[in-house]
């Protein structure tokens, strides 16, 4: 099982989740560089957080146009795991492979902080090893990480059980205080109809030590190296 | 040949830049002010060889394939010579 890692230029976090897959799910990874096209090898693919291009035009907007992110789209039509972090999630926005866009947060300010948010599917590769309405501690670290949506995008995330996380109090309670950056119904992470392709705001791979205050992230990580197993 | 494409916030979409910048303006005396939205302005430079037409499509597929995200901008193409 091998994982792999793509670096845009300005991804930050790409270390990170090298760090957790190759120590905590203890399995090969690879960094992709994004002007790279074969990932034939590889059985999961992380995107990472960071500021691929400088959050030029808009979040997200020319990582899209990387000719990584093509490979990335046939990977994810074979069934792939395509796991998107922060930045990640941007990218995959901006792709087109999740609904939705990612916009400034209401307060204007970069976040970085411990939040909480709520697991609402286990029906999906990267929960399948949590358990419904599990309060996981995570941190956040984005100045656009505002969901947006239209009226039928939501309705049908909703309708077919593709709303992974939201932003929840302490006891689980999703509320607008709890809800950090304005995300429409508290919306931090979504999946694809497909289900093998996750997007979130929140950082898990920097939730995987104590030391790093919180390794609620885990788990998330435990699912997926579950699910690619079961896949190889 | 010169192409001017304005991408816009749609309606109903939160800006909160545009907020804030109001907000700095009032408190620099301006009134009557009731709401101020910020958006983008792109001036691209196109080959004297094209035509009219031509321009307009290119410009406006540029705008809507990437200048702009369709899920919450709106974007208007002006074409000049």
């Amino acid at each position: 099982m091998k994982y792999g890692v793509i670096v845009f230029p300005g991804s930050n976090c790409d270390h990170d989740a090298y760090h957790v897959i190759s120590k905590h799910v203890g399995q090969p990874v690879d960094f992709i560089w994004h002007r790279d096209t074969d990932l034939s090898s590889y059985d999961a693919i992380i995107i990472p957080g960071g500021f691929s291009y400088g959050d030029y035009l808009r979040a997200g907007a020319l990582a899209r146009f990387s000719p990584v992110m093509n490979s990335v789209k046939e990977f994810a039509a074979r069934g792939r795991l395509v796991l998107g972090i922060c930045n990640g999630f941007q990218i995959l926005c901006e792709a087109g492979l999740l609904p939705g866009a990612l916009i400034r947060n209401r307060g204007l300010h970069f976040i970085c902080e411990h939040i909480r948010v709520r697991v609402e599917t286990t029906e999906t590769p990267f929960t399948n090893a949590l358990e419904g309405g599990q309060v996981l501690k995570i941190p956040i670290a984005h100045a656009e990480g505002n969901y947006v949506c239209d009226d039928a995008t939501l309705e049908e995330l909703e309708r077919e059980d593709r709303i992974v996380f939201r932003y929840c109090d302490a006891q689980g309670g999703i509320t607008d205080e709890a809800n950090p950056n304005g995300s429409r119904e508290n919306i931090a992470g979504i999946c694809n109809r497909e289900r093998n392709v996750l997007g979130l705001m929140p950082h898990p791979e920097r939730a995987c030590e104590e030391l790093l205050g919180s390794y609620d992230g885990r788990d998330i990580f435990r699912s997926l190296a579950a699910s690619v197993a079961a896949q190889v | 040949m010169k192409a001017r494409v304005f991408v816009t916030l749609k309606p109903g979409v939160l800006d909160p830049q545009g907020k804030a910048i109001q907000h700095s303006v009032e408190l620099l005396g301006y009134g009557g002010i009731a709401d101020i939205r910020q958006g983008k302005y792109f001036e691209i430079a196109l080959e004297s060889s094209l035509e009219q037409d031509e321009a307009r499509e290119t410009a406006t597929r540029m705008a809507r394939e990437v200048l702009s995200n369709p899920v919450i901008e709106d974007y208007r193409v002006e074409i000049s010579e």
